[in-house]
């Protein structure tokens, strides 16, 4: 156990410099005020708990445990410390916290770790950081009465200041920080009423920006270590194969090349650069053994997956009878719709910098997962938890990759080997081929409607690969990965016979957690066949989908707000069409309406995105904002391009040429609208994904009449013939 | 040994004369505000100036620019300074932000070319440049605006 487990989270006093003493990376923030950093990190006396330590210069640090790859927590996080701490915005700075229990115990209890996923980062922090602030804002105001001698009752604080009422006497936080150190912690503080918010629910701008336009931002693979060397790994091309042989006297023939080792992942060529690596890697001599996937191809993997859909599944969702109520429905529908398997593709490579030694190895790495990463470190190096630090840099992506812990196995294992610190960086054909992909899955569907159109049966079975069997198996239970099955499973609408089943089948190829999880895909399954049952009906789908959605408030709410928006029903220019989906997940509910045309050629042009959200209540809504636009765009490049498949056991794409991306030209106006509430906080980095393809989908049905249910969408199925 | 010219200062580096501009810049000078994503010249991650013209560093040879003029995005300005920058700081475009040094650059590039941009000339001169995080939307904002500032004296 570490110093900081073994202190509840009450005990905390003081031991804040000692967590910030050397183990943490400090983060740069231009334009914020430099002078309050020395007192703030080498000598704040006031530390009341793991999240905050204020300095005698009134400097806030705000620790962060998540990852800033993207979504704004480096902003979002410190709004919650600080609104309750009362404290001055502009004197607030932040640091990365280390791997530690300190940091997971109260928030993701049902996973045990310290990590960045599932939207989470504010809906999990929500209350223990406003308790951290609220503990330090109490403290203070009991400081400030003792220094004046006056009832505490008598003093409030505002803005980076403890107030005396009566008299407006005011005393900055920094000169009672020393003070507030000597204080008992309370054990219950009161919460700020929301009506009191000045920073949550505040646009405020972004914390990391003024870094991220002038290059001086660290991520992972900026990490610079005196005496460090790099190293690229050659991998199995095959999954599941491994090195047979190899010889290495080319490559440790050229210049700059250092040393060749064998580890887990392939063959290490370290080197005094990146280019060297690289041209050593291309000398190697390897001989694989490719073992049993070494023929194993896309179709292969179709037909078993085709096969399994006629036998039963594990049952995920029950209700009614569904086989009786299809056999005596006036209308019936069946239909297959298949997804690909998808690569992450985060704009930074993987990279880790490790360095082992006898007594200790510290890790620089933008990581998800930071136990994860500890525990990969500690398990390769047989040191103790507390000889392991990790150093979370900036992340240059994210999206469920950097969960996993293969490029830091990589470093770790290297600078053992070599006895210096390593900084292991992939290509991006790396990257691209030894991903943990998003699942591919066939689903086979069917649905019966009554005389009146209004369904009263939906069957659902999902045949694909599980990730959480391999990521967290005790969640996986009966057969059912609930990750493969959410988003299908718990469809909104008022359908009296529901039978939702999964055949869980692992594949050979690794999959992982990709943004937004199973309803990346279901939201398109279930989505686009809803709109078959809307068109089988002769109804409009936003309509349809209208009367479905009775006893589900919040996605009704949003489906309409987006259709109002969108002018849904109201004419358009020639040639364009609108389709509508709407979709929970992560705690939030989420619909958009495309506009859509498709040229005679088949080519899709989605030009105007109108997107509701109900995220609950909303600390910065410009990151809202920006992360619907953001999970849209990811959406929308997986729907119109996104594809791995696999050729001999290998992934046949490579780069960004055959694994294309969304680019400029052909990035939709997209409009964002926030449902105000008062619900809990739902999350933001995920939710905008999943309802972008059916939407997108279902505008193609109606520019064109065609039903696409394979994606990614082709322009040959949509060519006019 | 070779010799080029970064953000007006004189460098010599020993390297071999087909190391890529990117990795001299990265690895032999330490300058990591330049970008590595593709290596093939796809996502334009590692795009810097050669005399005033956007390149995309990671296809460069460094023996190809010796004794050239290579701007990256340190020496954009001395401090944050650009309309460029100003701009993307005020319509808060980065998330992640590992592209935003190449889509600053070429952006840059542009405005030296078209002070006055229309969407399109932005689309084509930005094509080139992939954000995973899909900030396109406010990059195109951000261009039109510092476009605006420096139309109005570049101090706004």
């Amino acid at each position: 156990m570490s110093e900081l487990a073994n202190l509840s989270r009450r005990d905390f006093l003081k031991v804040g410099v000692a967590v910030g003493g050397g183990l943490v990376l400090g983060f740069y923030l231009p334009g914020r005020d430099d002078s309050l950093q020395a007192a703030t990190e080498s000598g704040a006396p006031f530390a009341p708990n793991a999240w905050l330590r204020i300095g005698t210069d009134g400097g806030v640090t705000v620790m962060l445990h998540k990852s800033e790859m993207g979504q704004g927590i480096m902003t979002s996080l410190p709004m919650l410390v600080a609104e309750d701490l009362e404290a001055d915005w502009s004197k607030i700075r932040v640091e990365f916290a280390p791997a530690d229990i300190a940091y997971y115990t109260w928030f993701t209890p049902t996973f045990g770790a310290q990590f960045t996923g599932g939207s989470r980062s504010v809906r999990g922090s929500w209350d223990i950081l406003r308790e951290a602030g609220a503990t330090a804002r109490e403290m203070l105001i009991a400081a400030a009465a003792e220094n004046w001698g006056v009832a505490v009752e008598t003093c409030r604080a505002e803005g980076g200041e403890v107030i005396h009422k009566p008299s407006g006497q005011r005393i900055s936080y920094g000169a009672l920080a020393n003070k507030a150190a000597t204080l008992p912690v309370p054990k219950e503080v009161p919460l700020k009423d929301p009506k009191d918010f000045r920073l949550i629910g505040a646009r405020t701008a972004r914390l990391d920006t003024p870094s991220k336009v002038n290059g001086s931002a660290v991520f992972g693979i900026d990490v610079k270590v005196p005496g460090m060397l790099i190293a690229r790994v050659l991998r199995c091309p095959v999954f599941g194969g491994k090195v047979a042989s190899y010889d290495a006297t080319k490559a440790k023939a050229i210049q700059g090349v250092r040393d060749v080792v064998q580890i887990e992942g392939g063959i290490a060529v370290v080197a005094d650069g990146y280019w060297p690596a690289t041209l050593g890697l291309k000398a190697l001599e390897v001989q694989w053994d490719e073992g049993p996937k070494a023929k194993l191809s896309s179709a292969d993997i179709t037909a078993t997956f085709k096969a399994l859909a006629e036998q039963p599944g594990a049952v995920a969702r029950h209700e009614g009878d569904a086989t009786q109520a299809l056999a005596s429905a006036a209308k019936k529908l069946e239909a297959i719709y298949e997804v690909p398997f998808l690569a992450h593709a985060t704009m930074e490579p993987m990279n880790c910098t490790a360095h082992v030694r006898k007594d200790g190895c510290d890790v620089w790495v933008p990581t998800q997962g930071q136990t994860g990463a500890q525990q990969t470190a500690m398990k390769i190096t047989g040191l103790p938890e507390e000889s392991v630090k990790i150093h979370t840099t900036l992340l240059g992506g994210g999206f469920g990759r950097r969960f996993e812990q293969d490029f830091v196995a990589d470093a770790v294992e290297i600078s053992k080997l070599v006895g210096a610190p390593v900084k292991v960086i992939w290509s991006r054909e790396d990257d691209m081929q030894h991903d943990f992909y998003r699942p591919a899955t066939y689903n086979r569907l069917s649905a019966g409607l009554d005389p009146q159109g209004l369904p009263i049966a939906w069957t659902h079975r999902i045949v694909g690969p599980s990730i959480m069997s391999r990521s967290f198996p005790d969640r996986v239970k009966d057969g059912i990965d609930p990750s493969s099955v959410e988003g299908a499973a718990n469809i909104p609408y008022n359908i009296p016979n529901l039978h939702v089943e999964y055949v869980m089948k692992d594949t050979g190829i690794p999959v992982g957690f990709w943004r937004s999880v199973g309803s990346s895909q279901n939201a398109f399954i279930t989505e686009c066949f809803l709109d078959e049952l809307a068109a089988a009906a002769g109804k409009d789908p936003y309509e349809f989908r209208r009367q479905l959605l009775d006893k589900a408030p919040r996605h009704k709410a949003v489906l309409e707000l987006a259709a109002t928006k969108a002018g849904w029903g109201q004419p358009l220019p020639e040639g364009r069409h609108r389709g509508i989906a709407v979709h929970f997940s992560f705690g939030s509910y989420v619909a958009e309406v495309a506009e859509v045309s498709v040229d005679k050629d088949g080519n899709v042009r989605v030009h105007r995105v109108v997107c509701a959200v109900d995220c609950g209540r909303v600390v910065n809504p410009d990151t809202v904002e920006a992360q619907m636009q953001s999970g849209i765009v990811y959406g929308l490049t997986a729907a119109l391009k996104g594809e791995i498949t696999i050729e001999n056991g290998r992934v046949k794409q490579s780069n960004f040429h055959d694994y294309e991306m969304l680019r400029m030209e052909e990035m939709p106006v997209i409009e964002v609208y926030i449902l105000p509430s008062t619900e809990a906080p739902g999350g933001v980095g995920e939710p905008g994904t999943p309802p972008i393809a059916p939407a997108v989908v279902n505008a193609i049905f109606a520019a064109t009449g065609k039903r696409i249910r394979k994606l990614p969408i082709r322009s040959e199925d949509l060519k006019k013939a | 040994m070779i010799s080029i010219i970064v953000n007006g200062k004189e460098q010599t580096v020993d390297v071999s004369p087909e190391t890529p501009l990117l990795w001299v810049l990265r690895d032999a000078l330490g300058m990591t505000g330049t970008k590595f994503g593709c290596g093939m010249a796809q996502c334009g991650a590692c795009t810097v100036h050669l005399d005033g013209a956007a390149i995309r560093s990671c296809v460069t040879p460094v023996s190809s620019v010796a004794g050239k003029k290579i701007t990256t995005i340190e020496g954009l300005s001395p401090d944050s300074s650009h309309p460029l920058q100003k701009a993307w700081i005020a319509e808060d475009v980065p998330q992640c932000g590992y592209c935003q040094s190449g889509q600053i650059m070429s952006a840059a590039a542009l405005l030296m070319q078209n002070p006055k941009p229309s969407d399109t000339d932005i689309d084509e001169a930005m094509s080139g440049n992939i954000c995973r995080c899909g900030t396109y939307q406010r990059i195109r904002r951000a261009v039109h605006r510092a476009a605006d500032m420096m139309a109005e004296g570049g101090t706004k």
